[in-house]
């Protein structure tokens, strides 16, 4: 049975590993300074697991009700569920390894790059453990979707779909908080403090200040806020009330690259500055740098213990099909 | 229920009110239900329907397409659920399904390993033996083979694990009369083979199909079963007909359209 299971997934198996050692020849090639490389490569492996998930997990159980062909693995003497286990265990197995084999690969590739930027959370998603995590969830995903729909075509599209709100979801609401963050609180320093007003944009505070990112090389600084001693935030209009002049004046000329101030904005944003830290400081929340591996593995049993409930759910719909 | 309604055979009850004196069906049954319905959505695919097939006997499950054969059969292979009431099967069963599903990717020889690997009994001498009688080529892919030597491989993988139910859902409805010749040779060569008691249900829309191979009838239409009995007795019962066909149009004129 583990044979029939490796044998229905072997030609996309060598599909995928010839497309990996193709990336591995042309990376290799290219030299390990490419700065635009290391940007599409970053981009390949978080694309990778949703793909797998739409073309080795959708097409897994609805392509088999599409074509009837069930109807004669289903009436074998192997149960369904025994069936369906061996072949997502074979072919997710699979799928992890080449999401897995491809992060290692950029992840040693860019490994020089990445350790002069001192951003090793800004490419979190690309290198390391994670990204045969997401791709297990992505194929079980895409087995249960396709099991669902029983039209591969609609199961691929939502594979994708779903898989992309899945990964943002969670990139948004859940790792910035999957270890509890460490917060740090500094005056407010009225020479590295600016003045930003987005005047229309929606979703944007009005007016405020914008301290400078903190010096904290390959931490990962998920908010870096200005709040009173009872923890509330800067108001727009406490700000407004504290400095009814800072935002007049206007910008000054360009020059060098960037917009230089006039010397009277810049003094009058300085002393406004001042004014709020009398009340106010600067807080940062971050997960330190030492963290990036607890969270590696953290996020890998998070999307590896979803791909399992996936599964299981993968099992019992295929028991009810009829 | 509305839509179909499959008319009761002889239920137990009924037979054992008459004493088992005259009805023409066995006491042993392959396959045997009761009050079995089947429900798409608003549409009764099959409805309350009691009935019984012999074991050892070749039967033809004959009907007009929609008459709901293939779901009774699908039914009996544990491929659907019923919605109501009950399907007993006595009997492990092979099956093949409408148009002989195989995959189009692996070779034969793969699917005789497949075959070996689903299946916890399988004679792999009668697998090779019935795929060399067919002319198959071991190396070639399922999906460059014709319809016919299609049938005769998922044929194969049916007959080959050594059923004791033989399961064939209009497996020479997409044939040509030649490959269809070949199948039903393949059939009652399989039925010589098999051990004492095999029970092969066979269905069709065409009579002559089941004529040839099959020594017990049954007739679903409009959801009934319209008639049931060895093929001898319904002739014999029957002396104005022509030929089994005359006798199956006679049944199926009285069907309420």
């Amino acid at each position: 049975m583990t044979w029939l299971a490796w044998r229905q997934a072997r030609a996309q198996s060598a599909i995928g590993l010839a497309a990996i050692l193709a990336v591995a020849v042309a990376a290799v090639a290219a030299g390990r300074t490419d700065s635009m490389l290391r940007l599409w490569l970053s981009t390949l492996v978080v694309v990778v697991p949703g793909l797998l998930g739409a073309f080795w997990g959708a097409p897994l159980v609805a392509s088999e009700l599409e074509s009837g062909s069930f109807r004669l693995a289903w009436t074998q003497d192997v149960s369904r569920v025994r069936w369906l286990t061996l072949r997502l265990a074979v072919s997710g197995l699979a799928a992890m390894a080449a999401a897995g084999l491809l992060s290692w690969l950029v992840t040693w590739w860019a490994g020089p790059q990445d350790q002069a930027g001192l951003d090793q959370f800004g490419s979190f998603d690309a290198r390391g453990i994670v990204p045969a995590g997401y791709a297990a969830f992505a194929f079980a995903l895409g087995v249960l979707l396709g099991t669902v729909l029983r039209r591969t075509v609609a199961a691929m599209a939502a594979t994708l779909l779903l898989f992309t709100a899945a990964r943002l979801a969670f990139r948004l609401l859940v790792r910035p908080v999957l270890l509890p963050p460490v917060t740090r609180a500094l005056a407010l320093n009225p020479s590295t403090t600016g003045y930003g007003s987005s005047g229309f944009l929606p979703f944007v505070p009005p007016a405020s200040l914008q301290p400078a990112a903190p010096d904290l090389p390959n931490a990962w600084v998920t908010s870096v806020a200005i709040v009173n001693e009872k923890g509330h935030a800067l108001a727009s209009s406490v700000l407004a009330r504290t400095c009814p002049d800072i935002g007049h004046g206007g910008g000054g000329h360009v020059g060098g690259g960037h917009v230089q101030a006039p010397q009277g904005v810049v003094n009058a944003t300085r002393e406004c500055v001042a004014r709020i830290a009398a009340a106010y400081h600067e807080l940062i929340t971050y997960q330190p740098a030492g963290r990036y591996w607890p969270l590696q593995w953290y996020e890998l049993g998070v999307f590896l213990a979803a791909a399992l409930l996936l599964a299981a759910g993968c099992a019992w719909h295929v028991r009810r099909i009829g | 229920m509305p839509g179909l309604r499959c008319q009761p055979g002889v239920s137990r009850r009924h037979r054992r009110d008459t004493g088992g004196s005259v009805d023409l069906w066995p006491v042993n049954y392959a396959i045997e239900a009761n009050g079995l319905g089947k429900r798409y959505g608003r549409r009764w695919a099959l409805a309350d329907c009691t009935l019984t097939v012999p074991a050892g006997q070749v039967v033809g499950l004959v009907g007009p397409n929609g008459a709901g054969k293939t779901t009774l059969l699908e039914l009996a292979v544990g491929l659907l659920r019923p919605t109501t009431g009950t399907i007993t099967v006595r009997r492990r069963a092979g099956f093949v399904a409408q148009g002989a599903p195989v995959y189009d990717g692996l070779t034969v020889a793969e699917h005789l390993r497949m075959g070996q690997a689903l299946n916890t009994s399988w004679d792999a001498g009668l697998a090779r033996r019935s795929t060399d009688a067919a002319g198959l080529d071991p190396r070639q892919r399922a999906g460059r083979l014709s319809g016919g030597q299609r049938a005769q491989l998922a044929l194969t993988l049916a007959v080959a694990k050594r059923p004791e139910l033989l399961v064939l859902d209009e497996p020479v409805a997409n044939l040509d009369p030649l490959a269809r010749r070949d199948f039903l040779d393949s059939v009652a060569q399989a039925v010589t083979d098999s051990a004492e008691g095999t029970t092969v249900v066979f269905s069709s829309h065409l009579v002559a199909d089941v004529e040839r191979t099959c020594g017990y009838l049954i007739l679903l239409a409009g959801a009934q079963v319209r008639l049931a009995g060895p093929v001898d007795a319904l002739r014999a019962a029957h002396p104005r007909a022509q030929s089994l066909d005359d006798l199956v149009v006679s049944y199926l004129r009285e069907v309420p359209r």
